[in-house]
């Protein structure tokens, strides 16, 4: 045994030796932008989980230093016992991930129906459709998310304008509403009106870059296949569960994982359209994070809530990461 | 199904899919001509009023209707000659499948477009919209006010717009530039060589990505604050740098090692050094990433709202977003909408037109960086 096990660990010393030659260089190459991501990208990082042990807040930022406090902000977070108005931190969680599910699903639903619908052959103003189609997406989200809040005004918003247009009543409070058209006890999830005015305002810029995915994965499908298939007697709706979703999949599984984590952090959809309301019930982390720093000014705490959140995202990364590996049967 | 479409220039009887497909090419062709007989008559016969604001909306609904009408006759003309003369009842299915997806297609054109008029169409109403008013396209005494309003006195500090333009410009150009330039030499590290400590910095990388926007806001405020840079647009790039770059060097790896290695290798055996390859074989096949990653860090920085509402205080330095965000206040009652929809008409402008110009880039990078590990 360590007979066999001796050669092996002076070759990796000796391995170590060549590379660190062969690594000088590569050393000098990742030096600036190491030296800059030391000073304003890792230090506050580690910054910030020194503040999360502290109390921190705006008295301090002259001179004084902050008390530790040990665990108290997280524990405070997490028992939901910060002195904001309607904070729960497990209902939010729950509806942070509640709301990154359904859009996702639907971002690539909607993505793959009208990737495919434009992918007919023979369909005029294919071309004019896709760049059009992606116009929600390249616009800045702030604005679409501004617009929409607009939107769904109450009194002279365009939806409702849209609904006395066509004879309906057009007096819907769509984010001022405080009564829960869906609620779940069970799982903690409540979801008001308003909710269903920021999904589709989300879903409406979400779809696109699923498009765009979808559309450059459908044109590599080579078209025997589809032949083939025919031949066999597949049917279209056989076709599409056996040759196409297969064969989107490796592209698709990168760009869901890409909107999960964009969703998941949907900052300017949520703040801007219901601004987190009413009474907080469409909080997502990042808003409330936001809102701790400003206009509260409690750094400690709002550090602590920021660990929280990359720690929850790092498990979501995981589980993801492993799900899309495990249900993998077709590429390597 | 399939196999129907197989047999059916054998089979003499009519499935009733083919019923299905010819009946619908008659519905479309009457519905057409019923179009164009609308459109003629909208052109004919005179309005009662003489009011622009009214007759010119008429007058463009009634050509669109009737070009559509034309293009849909002739279309269903040459289908029904077909079907009666060749017996060509694959091509009834075949347009009726088409246009089926046509009218999907024209809906989902409707939704993507509907927030985009009504932003374009408040822009231009001079009306005072807390009060309802009907959906139009074009409102009623439609006027350039509301741009000429932003563009002299964007908000009511006292800062030009040009001022706000510049610092918005600025702020991201910055980024971009300094993200690309530091970001890039980085990554072909990570991509071509081989040095210890190699995986736990990708490791680090990857760790820093998965920060949420404004997830560093705390301790950058603080730290900012202490170098007294946190009111200034310096320091306000720098804290868009400290996210931007992460993502410049995950996204610049991605797109170096899906460049081919045999032209480095190429320029090497011809006696190149490491760092004439890189600067004579990969910086120029790279460009397409580089620009892909400057448009990114340019967009998010142009956009951004989080650290430049909670950094700045000084009116001189404030960037577009928080221009349009002052704007909207609190309470929607008090909003100069036509002002806001002008900015962010004006602010949108660049952003599509970059995205356009970058987007075939924009894919690509992304299908190859950002995700593989």
């Amino acid at each position: 045994m360590t007979s066999v096990s001796m050669p092996q660990k002076s070759n990796f010393l000796a391995d170590f030796g060549q590379e660190l030659r062969e690594g000088r260089q590569a050393y000098l190459y990742i030096l600036p932008a190491f030296v800059i991501m030391a000073i304003i990208t890792f230090y506050p990082i580690a910054y910030q989980v020194w503040m999360s042990f502290t109390n921190f807040e705006l008295r301090h930022l002259r001179l004084q230093n902050p008390d530790q406090v040990g665990l108290q902000n997280y524990v405070q977070i997490l028992r939901s016992g910060l002195p904001v108005p309607n904070f729960s931190f497990g209902r939010i969680l729950v509806f942070n991930l509640f709301w990154t599910f359904i859009n996702v699903f639907f971002h690539v639903a909607l993505g793959i129906i009208i990737a495919l619908a434009l992918n007919v052959e023979g369909l005029p103003g294919k071309r004019a459709y896709r760049s059009l189609f992606v116009i929600p997406w390249a616009l800045p989200a702030l604005i679409s998310g501004m617009v929409w809040r607009n939107m769904w005004n109450d009194q002279f918003g365009a939806v409702n304008l849209l609904l006395q247009e066509l004879g309906l009543r057009g007096d819907i409070r769509w984010l001022l509403e405080t009564d829960a058209v869906v609620n779940l006890p069970q799982i903690g999830l409540v979801l008001p009106l308003s909710f269903f005015a920021v999904f589709i305002a989300n879903v409406w810029l979400g779809w696109p870059f699923m498009m765009v995915i979808a559309t450059g994965a459908l044109q590599s499908i080579p078209e025997d296949l589809y032949e083939a298939a025919e031949v066999d007697g597949a049917t279209r709706w056989q076709q599409f569960w056996n040759v196409t979703l297969p064969l989107i999949r490796p592209a698709m599984v990168p760009a869901i994982m890409i909107g999960i984590m964009m969703t998941f952090n949907q900052f300017n959809v949520i703040y801007f359209v219901t601004g987190g309301g009413p009474i907080g019930l469409t909080e997502i982390l990042v808003t409330q994070g936001f809102k701790l720093v400003n206009p509260q000014g409690w750094y400690g705490v709002a550090s602590a809530f920021n660990v929280i959140v990359f720690i929850i995202l790092a498990v979501i990364t995981l589980i993801t990461n492993r799900i899309s590996r495990a249900t993998e049967p077709y590429y390597a | 199904m399939v196999e129907s479409r197989a047999n059916r220039s054998s089979d003499p009887r009519l499935a009733a899919g083919d019923v299905i497909a010819v009946t619908w090419a008659f519905l479309v062709f009457g519905a057409s001509l019923a179009l164009l007989g609308l459109a003629i008559y909208l052109l004919a016969v005179p309005t009662v009023t003489t009011d622009p604001t009214v007759t010119v909306p008429r007058r463009v609904g009634a050509i669109l209707a009737l070009v559509a009408g034309a293009v849909i006759v002739t279309r269903y003309v040459r289908l029904l000659t077909a079907i009666f003369r060749h017996r060509d009842l694959k091509r009834a299915h075949h347009t009726m499948r088409v246009d089926l997806i046509q009218v999907f297609l024209l809906g989902v054109l409707v939704t993507v477009f509907f927030p985009l008029v009504w932003i374009l169409s408040m822009s231009l109403d001079p009306r005072d919209f807390s009060r309802p008013t009907g959906l139009t396209i074009i409102p009623p005494g439609a006027t350039l006010s509301a741009y000429i309003n932003v563009l002299t006195q964007p908000s009511p500090n006292p800062v030009s717009f040009p001022q706000l333009l510049g610092n918005s410009l600025l702020v991201a150009g910055g980024t971009a530039v300094l993200a690309v330039i530091i970001g890039t030499t980085a990554a072909y590290a990570f991509s071509r060589m081989v040095f210890p400590g190699r995986r736990l910095g990708m490791l680090g990388f990857v760790l820093v990505l998965m920060i949420p926007p404004g997830g560093t806001l705390a301790p950058l405020f603080v730290l900012l604050n202490a170098l007294r840079l946190r009111t200034t647009l310096l320091g306000l790039a720098i804290a868009y740098a400290s996210s931007a770059l992460p993502f410049a060097i995950w996204n610049m790896k991605g797109f170096i090692d899906a460049l081919p290695y045999d032209l480095e290798e190429a320029a090497q055996i011809d006696g190149c050094t490491r760092t004439q390859g890189f600067l004579r074989v990969v910086l120029p096949l790279a460009t397409p990433g580089m620009a892909v990653t400057a448009l990114m860090g340019f967009l998010t920085a142009w956009s951004e709202f989080i650290m430049a509402w909670t950094f700045l205080t000084e009116p001189s330095r404030f960037t577009l977003p928080m221009v349009l965000r002052g704007m909207i206040g609190q309470y929607a009652a008090g909003t100069p909408w036509s002002e806001f929809a002008a900015i962010s008409v004006l602010m949108s402008i660049p952003a599509v037109i970059l995205f356009f110009v970058l987007q075939r880039y924009l894919v690509a990078g992304l299908a190859a960086g950002g995700v593989k590990g």
